[in-house]
């Protein structure tokens, strides 16, 4: 490893070990993290027409359609 | 005809509310604490005395935390997008996309590089370059939220696009128009100025509490100075740039100004509201009185909506119906052309799918002429195009009212602060106490007179919300926004809770 990047390393790692507050607040970033991406985005928000259509043309059909009729309420 | 589920429309939008309020709670303290934290830092480098670097130092541990609790709460907004308003969504891909990819790029690279810095490089690496760190952290948090302020002000008047039938989305043709709409800049400015408003609030908050207990006296003196300096001016900064945000306002969105002003009868120099109890059982068109009790400054709305005292202002009434003699377009009048927009987008669409190309570009042409109404044809009654005038009226008054107190309280702990006298002026210090959660409640109601002010528009004039959502069963939408509510709440404690630990040890040192 060349100095430049040795140095930085060394920096970020030191940073890290020496980190106080910081260990509790990483595992909290880290387990929300998890639950946005591992949980919530894979269980609960798929994208609606990447996950119901093929193509973009199929996509942009689906709204048109959904745009080319004016809406009633269902109360 | 498209049926849409109105408990399925509310539930996504109080599910969308609900996550863009907690993390408005985080933002608004970052963008303020990061300018702080850069002020209190360069007066350490500018006078080497090590009281000011314990003060930066602790003032920056309490932006760190509220900076990692509140990181990548606002992506949840963006998974909403693509479940619960996926025609939004798709439609505005090409608007949205480049700012937002704009704001994760700059984020990340901020992040990695001056973030690590500020937290890491304390004695690792030289004053300057640590200072330089700082500033850039706050210059570049700040510059980050001016995309999704962008994409926000886009909403409320779309400007630089255009809409493509082909492709059922918004196209970008000028992105210099969008980024610098009076609307966006105004936003921008507005917003992050009332982030500096509530960081400093902040800092007198906990400042004021280590006074009530006597602990960590000089440290709370001397960031009371600088908070409350930098308070008046972001207050100064917060009522210029309100005064912009409602200029514009009444330029591009009057519905708006007539609702959170419960203007009905439009007036030629119309007074401004300075406080009021709205009658709620007043509807458009009747003959009520808007209000059960009102104080008025006469003029003053005109001045503020027009720049000219005498000016007519349009009212909700000369809105949805109409004024002719103001040349007011009342929602009626431009739900026949919306309709119009959309049995030619229908006709073309047929046309498309029969290879029709003649009678595809004449429904075109027909649609073009008339596209700017759209959003007006998907529209049941013309009453629609009101939106919740209480609760626009009372969260524009409460943020201006808060807005108007916070000034009074930066000057007086600073005139107390600097004669000498803060520690006994007993009954100024619950005042600074409270401010800190005054403030968070009218950044709150700020976002609250923004966007249900604006209602029913998704898309100002051109696609209403119940248009925007898509077709997902109410209990999916109703178990996820429980599940954010858990989820946001536990966040929130963690943050109270690290908060008031570190608050309690109080600032190495001192």
């Amino acid at each position: 490893m060349s100095q430049p990047l040795t140095r930085v390393y060394t920096f970020y790692r030191n940073g890290f070990r020496d980190m106080t507050v910081g260990r509790s607040l990483w595992k909290i970033i880290l387990i929300k993290l998890f639950v946005m991406f591992a949980v919530l985005k894979l269980f609960f928000f798929p994208n609606y027409l990447k996950t119901n259509f093929q193509t973009d043309e199929q996509r942009a059909d689906h709204v048109l359609e959904q745009l080319s009729r004016p809406a009633v309420h269902n109360h | 005809m498209v049926d849409v589920d109105l408990s399925l429309v509310n539930w996504s939008r109080a599910q969308f509310a609900l996550t863009a309020m907690y993390h408005w709670i985080f933002v608004p303290l970052t963008l303020g604490l990061s300018f702080l934290c850069a002020m209190f830092e360069s007066i350490y480098v500018r006078t080497g005395d090590e009281k000011w670097k314990a003060i930066t130092r602790f003032w920056m541990t309490l932006f760190g935390i509220n900076f990692a609790i509140g990181v990548a709460t606002g992506i949840i907004l963006e998974f909403q997008f693509g479940t619960n308003w996926s025609n939004y969504s798709w439609m505005v891909g090409d608007i949205f996309g480049a700012p937002l990819a704009i704001e994760g790029i700059f984020a990340f690279f901020l992040e990695a590089t001056f973030f690590a810095v500020m937290f890491f490089g304390w004695n690792r690496v030289s004053k300057g370059f640590h200072l330089f760190s700082t500033w850039m952290v706050a210059v570049g948090s700040n510059l980050s939220a001016l995309w999704i302020l962008v994409a926000n002000a886009w909403m409320q008047n779309p400007v630089g696009m255009a809409f493509n039938p082909e492709t059922a989305r918004f196209e970008m043709e000028n992105f210099w128009a969008v980024l610098f709409s009076p609307v966006a800049m105004s936003k921008f400015t507005h917003t992050t100025s009332s982030g500096f408003l509530l960081g400093s609030l902040f800092v007198v908050t906990v400042s004021c509490w280590y006074l009530l207990k006597g602990r960590h006296v000089e440290m709370a003196k001397k960031s009371i100075v600088v908070a409350s300096v930098f308070g008046l001016l972001a207050s100064a900064y917060v009522g210029f740039t309100g005064d912009e945000a409602a200029f514009e306002v009444a330029q591009k969105q009057p519905m708006k100004l007539a609702a959170f002003e419960g203007l009905y009868k439009g007036e030629q120099g119309a007074g401004l509201v300075a406080a009021g109890i709205i009658n709620g059982a007043k509807k458009p068109g009747d003959s009520q009185g808007p209000f059960l009790f009102e104080v008025k400054v006469p003029g003053l709305l005109s001045l503020l909506a027009n720049r000219a005292p005498g000016s007519f202002v349009p009212g909700i009434d000369d809105l949805v119906y109409g004024n002719s003699e103001q040349k007011v377009m009342g929602v009626a009048a431009k739900m026949k052309l919306g309709q119009l927009a959309v049995a030619d987008l229908a006709a073309f669409k047929q046309a498309r799918q029969e290879k029709n190309d003649g009678a595809a570009s004449e429904a075109l042409a027909r649609f073009s002429a008339n596209k700017e109404f759209l959003g007006y044809g998907y529209l049941d009654t013309p009453e629609e195009a009101v939106p919740p005038v209480s609760t626009a009226f009372y969260s524009f008054h409460i943020m201006v009212i808060l807005g108007s107190l916070f000034p009074v309280i930066f000057l007086a702990l600073l005139f107390f602060t600097l004669k000498g006298k803060i520690s006994e002026t007993r009954w100024l210090l619950p005042l600074g106490l409270l401010s800190f959660f005054l403030g968070l409640v009218a950044q709150q109601m700020g976002w609250v007179v923004a966007e249900v002010g604006r209602q029913p528009w998704a898309i100002q004039g051109l696609m209403p919300v119940k248009m925007a959502t898509t077709n997902l069963a109410v209990g999916h939408v109703q178990a996820t926004f429980f599940m954010f509510l858990g989820l946001f709440t536990l966040l929130l404690i963690a943050e109270i809770k690290i908060m008031l630990k570190q608050i309690s040890i109080g600032p190495e040192g001192l």
